[in-house]
């Protein structure tokens, strides 16, 4: 049942351990005796998580991460990471006697000549894909309902790293097999460094050994996807859960849930048992689509040649938004200055890209910044209640899936009959416009919304029931809201544009009227909870009781 | 039906003088020599026809060509603002245009559809042989070459070099500037393919037997074949769209029934 825990401390009620259990008793004895962990399982074990599906979605995401690590773990006995070239004699007859890598025949051999190898293969990399997606979307939880506050700013930015960490890993992989595909991509990485001014062409020659694409590759990035990438991720996962523990999870409003408690389930027995058998939820739903569906069939790729490149050619869908702001940069943007060309194309796109990276990164503190807030914040925000925010999310939201959509232009181009300039154009126009477009209609959409939930803590809901007050007078009857759901809608924080103050030699800084016309931006349009005064005077004149008796 | 039934009930078995199923043998058996001699004249008919030398067959097929495409070809074949010309395009080209419904044109646009196709196999003939008698060009293919049982390990690695980048890697098509395309070659038969090769339908370049020779053509094909014959080892291939497929996939199905269980999971219990 609901256990409602104070923060800070400690739960003094003992773990229930009979003196006369037979085995398991004195088992758990003989352990505790060597090893104190009673205290552990006393303070975790009591530790309250809030139930709710969208808490579930880093668990999603940390069970994905298991799944690759055994998976990735199986492959590895039969996967070799060299780029010498062998004659493929294997059972798929369309690649037989081809010249390729052994990296490529390898992945050959585990996909058809290696028991439970293809499956393997395929768990692994659908995995990989919901690691990301999962990940993805835990951010979006995080980030419209504003857990990201304080004291949770550093495990934002932790979480961040882990989600670039997550695309390194991805890309990594995905470009072990060696094959065509994986080969295209690693082209434009390699384009992509070789753009960039002065050092871009010694960088690229140092990543791959000389001239691409060399002989190293394959090797160097089997060392960095099986070995530095992932110890770095389960060290961070460990500070991320870390993290949780010390913060104690956040709620969403609702009635008895404050900044000071955690209202949910212990961790033993019931929020331990349903955490370890989601575990198997996730694990069956990627068996499942591992076993019915193809993802990466490098046999139809073919091993890696730089002539051929394959129409459709993509990366995974987490660099999808990369490789769609390449797509959009207009032909013909470079030039030549003291005989070295400048590829202004591969450089605003990493220029953008990687300002629009960082800028979600530090968020936190930009935000923390202009609010000026530094209280804790334990009960989440609605998104509705804080509409500034929630725009702008919408309008990150909104340039993101127009970088990602641009990756698959000449999809969309087939698939619906459209020109591929057509798309191309359509996408530009929704990068540079779009989130203007999202970030007005979802904060005029938010203040709508506060107002609504105003009106009905106000006034109750409308029951369409029009009574006569033996004045005269007719009035519609409304049906006050329960105490819960006032809860609920009432309690947010409110807040109010800063004062430009001077400070203690009397002046007023630049960074402060910057701060100022931010905090301006962020709060000038507000709806304000209901009062208590306003509450009892709404209620004063309600005709509501008066009528019902 | 009833009377019927009571009388054959009555009727001792052995007194019958035929094997209640003799009749329905019968039948089969005349069925099979009508049809046998039917298909035995029909083909024989067909063959016929085809013959693309006949002056008869090229009287016909010039016929069928002032009703059907001299509006845009021009009467003699030789083009108009709205057609290109058409001598010299050979019987092949006749054959993969009109053979896959591509040809009459049903409207300009970025290129020629492919739809149901409009003529019997006896008319396209007709209209083939009419066009290659106007000047020499490729001749419909036949023989060995259509076989489908060449190197299909060859076949790859020259589709991969040669028609990848536009058809894809599995031949599942991709897209060209201006709305124009590169279709799907699933479900084409081998001699379309060859003739695709051949005469450069649409925006296709020509692959001649100087650049492609036809042992190789028969590779790829034989290639086309396999992938079409042998589904993929993996499971069902979304497409064979490539990431953007399974990206979608992983999105929508794979995170959506994911996203249902955790609602599942954590709902509270009645």
């Amino acid at each position: 049942m609901t256990t409602l825990t104070t923060r800070d401390t400690a739960d003094d009620q003992s773990v229930g351990a009979k003196k006369s259990g037979g085995f398991t008793a004195s088992a758990a004895n003989y352990i505790d005796e060597r090893t104190s962990i009673s205290g552990a399982v006393k303070e975790l074990g009591r530790k309250i998580f809030p139930d709710h599906w969208s808490f579930l979605l880093g668990e999603v995401a940390l069970y994905s991460f298991v799944i690759i690590l055994l998976s990735g773990s199986f492959l590895t006995f039969f996967y070799q990471a060299s780029m010498a070239e062998v004659v493929y004699e294997g059972s798929y007859a369309p690649l037989k006697g081809i010249p390729m890598s052994v990296a490529m025949s390898s992945t050959m051999d585990i996909s058809f000549d290696i028991r439970g190898g293809l499956l393997m293969r395929q768990v692994h990399h659908w995995a990989a894909l919901l690691f990301v997606a999962a990940i993805g979307l835990h951010m979006l939880r995080i980030y419209f309902t504003g857990a990201f506050r304080k004291p949770r700013e550093l495990n934002w930015v932790i979480g961040f790293i882990l989600f670039i960490l997550a695309m390194a890993e991805g890309f990594t992989g995905y470009s072990l097999p060696d094959d065509l595909l994986s080969g295209n991509g690693l082209r434009i990485i390699d384009g992509l460094i070789k753009g960039i001014p002065v050092v871009g062409t010694w960088v690229s020659f140092l990543l791959f050994g000389g001239e691409f694409p060399g002989t190293d590759i394959v090797g160097r990035l089997y060392s960095l996807h099986i070995l530095l990438l992932p110890a770095i991720i389960v060290a961070l996962i460990a500070m991320h859960l870390l993290f949780i523990v010390v913060h104690k999870h956040t709620q969403y409003p609702a009635a008895g849930h404050t900044n000071e408690n955690v209202v949910g389930y212990p961790v033993l027995p019931v929020y331990a048992a349903k955490a370890g058998g989601f575990f198997f939820i996730v694990f069956g739903v990627v068996m499942l689509i591992a076993s019915l569906f193809t993802i990466n069939p490098i046999w139809n790729y073919g091993p890696y040649d730089p002539s051929p490149v394959s129409a459709g050619t993509q990366p995974d869908w987490y660099i999808g938004f990369a490789d769609g702001a390449m797509r959009l940069i207009p032909t013909g943007w470079e030039f030549v200055w003291l005989n070295h060309t400048y590829s202004l194309n591969i450089l605003v796109v990493l220029v953008v890209v990687g300002l629009f990276i960082v800028t979600v990164m530090v968020y936190p503190f930009i935000e923390a910044w202009i609010t000026g807030d530094k209280r804790e914040h334990h009960v989440l925000d609605r998104p509705r209640n804080a509409p500034t925010r929630t725009a702008i999310g919408a309008a990150g939201v909104t340039f993101y899936a127009s970088l990602w959509a641009a990756a698959s232009s000449d999809i969309m181009a087939t698939h619906f009959h459209l020109t591929m300039e057509g798309v191309i154009h359509t996408l530009q126009v929704t990068t540079l416009l779009g989130p203007f477009l999202a970030f007005f209609i979802t904060k005029r959409v938010c203040l709508a919304l506060q107002k609504k939930d105003r009106e009905i803590v106000l006034h109750g809901y409308e029951s369409g029931r029009i009574v006569r007050l033996p004045g005269g007078e007719f009035v519609e009857v409304h049906q006050p809201v329960d105490e819960y759901e006032r809860w609920k809608l009432v309690s947010y924080s409110d807040f109010k544009p800063l004062m430009l103050r001077p400070n203690a030699q009397g002046k007023i800084g630049a960074a402060e009227k910057v701060r100022a016309g931010l905090s301006r931006w962020f709060f000038e349009d507000r709806i304000t909870p209901v009062t208590q005064t306003e509450l009892s005077r709404a209620h004063g004149d309600h005709p509501a009781e008066i009528t019902e008796k | 039906m009833t009377k019927i039934k009571t009388l054959r009930a009555r009727r001792p078995r052995k007194t019958g003088r035929r094997h209640p199923l003799a009749s329905v043998a019968l039948i089969a058996v005349g069925l099979l020599f009508t049809g046998g001699a039917y298909v035995a004249f029909s083909t024989s008919t067909a063959v016929a026809t085809t013959d693309a030398s006949s002056q008869q067959t090229i009287a016909q097929g010039e016929k069928l060509f002032a009703a059907n495409c001299a509006t845009c070809h021009g009467l003699n074949a030789q083009g108009s603002s709205e057609g290109p010309s058409l001598i010299g395009v050979g019987a092949a080209s006749v054959d993969f245009q009109v053979g896959t419904g591509r040809m009459p044109l049903q409207m300009q646009g970025p290129q020629a559809q492919k739809k149901p196709v409009q003529f019997t196999a006896e008319q396209t003939a007709a209209l083939a042989a009419y066009v290659a008698s106007l000047a020499p060009g490729p001749a419909i293919p036949s023989g060995e070459v259509l076989d489908a049982a060449g190197d299909a390990a060859s076949g790859a690695e020259l589709f991969r070099i040669n028609c990848a980048m536009c058809h894809n890697v599995a031949g599942a098509g991709g897209a060209l500037t201006e709305g124009k395309f590169a279709p799907a070659i699933e479900n084409v038969s081998a001699q379309h393919i060859y003739e695709a090769m051949i005469t450069g339908p649409q925006n296709m370049p020509v692959f001649n037997d100087m650049n492609i020779s036809p042992e190789d053509k028969r590779d790829i094909i034989t290639y086309l074949k396999y992938v079409e014959n042998n589904p993929s080892p993996g499971g069902l291939a979304l497409g064979s769209l490539g990431p953007v497929a399974e990206g979608l996939f992983i999105w929508i199905f794979g995170l959506g029934a994911i996203v249902a269980l955790t609602v599942w999971i954590t709902a509270k219990s009645n």
